[in-house]
């Protein structure tokens, strides 16, 4: 989904519904192979599935081109999988191996990919969001016309961080685009348990800064959001709070019941009536771009893509002993 | 030689490497318009602009995350925190982010910034505006801790740390900005994690850094008057730290006194103890003191102030003890 030229701009965002289609449906695929890895024990510690929020990622990462920045937290395979980074990589990070994209020292919360200047998946609510406003710093110090995506959670909101962040962001007129993913819950607490406000992309009239909220469900939704965003970040150098309204179909975390005291099963039910892959299918069947062959040959590859993933990171070794004391500190200077 | 105040070192260390190296930038509170809280940045927004001397809002978490960020994408900030106090509220940039990016991404994003700023106790300034951060900073793999005590280490570490290509806190003495020394015209940078041997002597070791150096030379001033000879090993940098100097040091007097503006407990003496009881078991004639700030808040009232900071009549006390003098 990452385009290799800068002049791939408009190419890009008139990506096609196949390869829209193509990159939910991987990380779908992909994420339900996570699940059994985790059962397997192949995949430890914290990790936190995607599953119903795809139209987010490949919808928002469709609109960048290849030399623009994403950041984002914990909840990133998707994100990494949108982007480019290959499904032999990032399963190999999270099965701890040093084909990995951190070379298995990161694991499912940081994975992170120079070639694609994705800086990372991070762990702490609401930290990595003055690392964007830092980058976006950084293209304008260089002058340059990049654009900085930051996806964070709907709990995101209410930390000082995002405060302090968004706040420099506007006052220096950085090209950040900051995505918060409502998923409607920040663990077991819903956003309205959460926060004083309840459509949380008002948060922006306190930084006098662009805001909008979007169906997170609807791929083009979301695409047609993102595309102006990115397009104020790189021509007005001015930045945009983007609400996109999504639904995680998982628990929030392998160790957390998909529905329990927080949510019912109802609820989660009446949402899974808008997966996002099922929602773009529809309408590539309604306009006669996709039949039955087409889809079930597309499923085909992409399983066939995850199990050559899966094999690949079961082959990889673990990093050798010594690599533990090598990445703490790099040994130059300039 | 040129006599330069501390503060003036500093700046002229950051001025060098901002003509340097376009990458560099200063940023903090009052750092621009203001010309720093401290005056280290004067006349800089001048010959620099306001992209490369940024004012910020007071929001310690967020510019901390914003130098980090632009360290991500190659540029090379200088952070300043109008004192380390207030650097608290950034802690979870400097440890979590700062410090873990290099091994978390596998040895991919290195973050090559600067924190730094004003450290330990000024004159009643009382509880929330004096303390000493060193062994809270240095605990944590990944960072880089400095501590200049005189004006030629201050320029030439400042030039070094900027130059690393690390995260490097750099923690300078409140009460040091006006204090004067020799500094080269010449340029001359010094390598982080080299002590500095400032005194030569036979009797006793003080290890110490940053302000403490001060005290260390008064106490082995006077003590060289009752014909006691001190080596004052000036740690300069407490991480990584120069262990080899401690145990030479050692091995050569026998016995040690270390000195330090923090509190005691887990404290950096507390480290350099550790390693002189491995090191230099057997040449030790008496059990190592440590001087330190008492174990409380700091105090406002001017005696208890006094009582509560190590000073040079206790760094006196300590020597004379482990010499079994008194
Ligand atoms: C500062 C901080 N506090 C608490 C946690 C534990 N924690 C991890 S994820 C999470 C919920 C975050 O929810 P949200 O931002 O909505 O993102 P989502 O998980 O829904 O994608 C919490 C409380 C943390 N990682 N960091
Ligand atoms: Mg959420």
């Amino acid at each position: 989904m990452v385009s290799k030229k800068k002049s791939d701009a408009e190419t890009k965002s008139s990506a096609n519904d196949a390869e829209l289609l193509h990159s939910m449906l991987l990380q779908r695929r992909f994420e339900e192979r996570v699940a059994e890895a985790y059962a397997l024990g192949k995949i430890g510690g914290f990790c936190h599935l995607y599953i119903g929020q795809e139209a987010v990622s490949t919808g928002t990462l469709s609109m960048l081109r290849a030399d623009d920045y994403i950041i984002t937290t914990y909840r990133d395979h998707g994100q990494a999988l949108a982007r480019g980074i290959s499904s032999r990589s990032v399963m190999a990070e999270l099965f701890g191996r040093q084909d990995g994209c951190s070379r298995g020292k990161g694991g499912s919360m940081h994975l992170f990919d120079q070639n694609t200047n994705f800086l990372g998946g991070h762990g702490i609510v609401g930290g990595h969001v003055p690392l964007a406003t830092g980058v976006g710093f950084a293209i304008k110090y260089r002058g340059g016309d990049q654009v900085i995506v930051c996806f964070m959670g709907e709990s995101v909101v209410n930390t000082g961080a995002f405060h302090e962040a968004l706040n420099m962001a506007a006052l220096w007129k950085l090209p950040c685009v900051f995505i918060i993913e409502n998923n409607r819950y920040g663990m077991g607490t819903s956003l309205e348990r959460a926060s004083a406000i309840h459509d949380i992309y008002e948060r922006g009239a306190a930084y006098n800064m662009a805001r909008q909220q979007c169906d997170g469900q609807d791929i083009f939704a979301v695409r047609q959001a993102v595309g102006e965003a990115v397009e104020r970040a790189r021509k007005e150098q001015q930045p945009t709070l983007l609400e996109v309204r999504t639904y995680r179909f998982m628990g929030h975390s392998m160790s957390d019941a998909v529905s329990g005291t927080y949510r019912t099963k109802a609820e989660l039910e009446e949402y899974m009536k808008r997966d996002p892959i099922s929602l773009l299918r529809a309408k590539m069947e309604k306009d006669g771009t996709l039949n039955e062959e087409q889809l079930q040959k597309m499923d085909a590859d992409i399983k066939a893509v995850v199990q050559d993933a899966w094999d690949f990171a079961d082959a990889s070794p673990e990093l050798p002993l010594e690599a533990l004391y090598e990445d703490v500190y790099v040994d130059t200077t300039t | 030689m040129p006599v330069v105040t501390y503060r003036d070192a500093l700046g002229a260390a950051i001025r060098e490497e901002m003509q340097r190296d376009d990458r560099v930038f200063l940023m903090g509170e009052e750092v621009g318009v203001y010309n720093g809280a401290y005056k280290v940045s004067k006349g800089f927004l001048q010959e620099f602009g306001e992209m490369r001397v940024v004012d910020t809002p007071i929001t310690e978490l967020g510019f901390a995350g914003v130098g980090v960020g632009a360290a991500m994408v190659g540029l090379r900030p200088v952070i300043e925190f109008m004192t380390w106090n207030f650097a608290l509220l950034a802690l979870d940039q400097v440890v979590n982010a700062a410090a873990k990016m290099l091994y978390m991404s596998g040895g991919q994003y290195k973050i090559p910034i600067v924190f730094r700023g004003p450290n330990g106790a000024a004159l009643q300034l009382s509880a929330q505006h004096s303390q000493a951060w060193e062994s809270w900073l240095a605990h944590i793999p990944g960072l880089k801790v400095v501590a200049p005590g005189t004006p030629y280490d201050a320029k030439g570490l400042l030039k070094s740390a900027i130059r690393d290509d690390n995260p490097v806190c750099f923690l300078e003495g409140e009460m040091l900005y006006n204090t004067k020394g020799d500094v080269p015209d010449e340029e001359y940078i010094i390598p982080l994690g080299k002590a500095d041997l400032k005194r030569e002597g036979d009797a006793c070791s003080i290890i110490t850094h940053g302000k403490m150096v001060l005290v260390a030379m008064q106490a082995a001033d006077q003590l060289a008057k009752d014909g006691i000879a001190i080596d004052v090993v000036d740690l300069r940098t407490i991480r990584p730290m120069d262990v080899e100097a401690i145990t030479t040091s050692v091995r050569k007097t026998n016995r040690a006194v270390v000195l330090e503006e923090g509190w005691e407990v887990c404290g950096v003496g507390a480290q350099v103890v550790d390693h002189i009881q491995r090191e230099c078991f057997d040449s030790l004639d008496a059990p190592v003191i440590r001087v330190h700030q008492a174990d409380v808040p700091m105090p406002y009232t001017k005696s208890l102030e006094k009582a509560a900071k190590p000073d040079l009549p206790k760094t006196i006390a300590a020597v004379r003890k482990v010499m079994y003098l008194d």
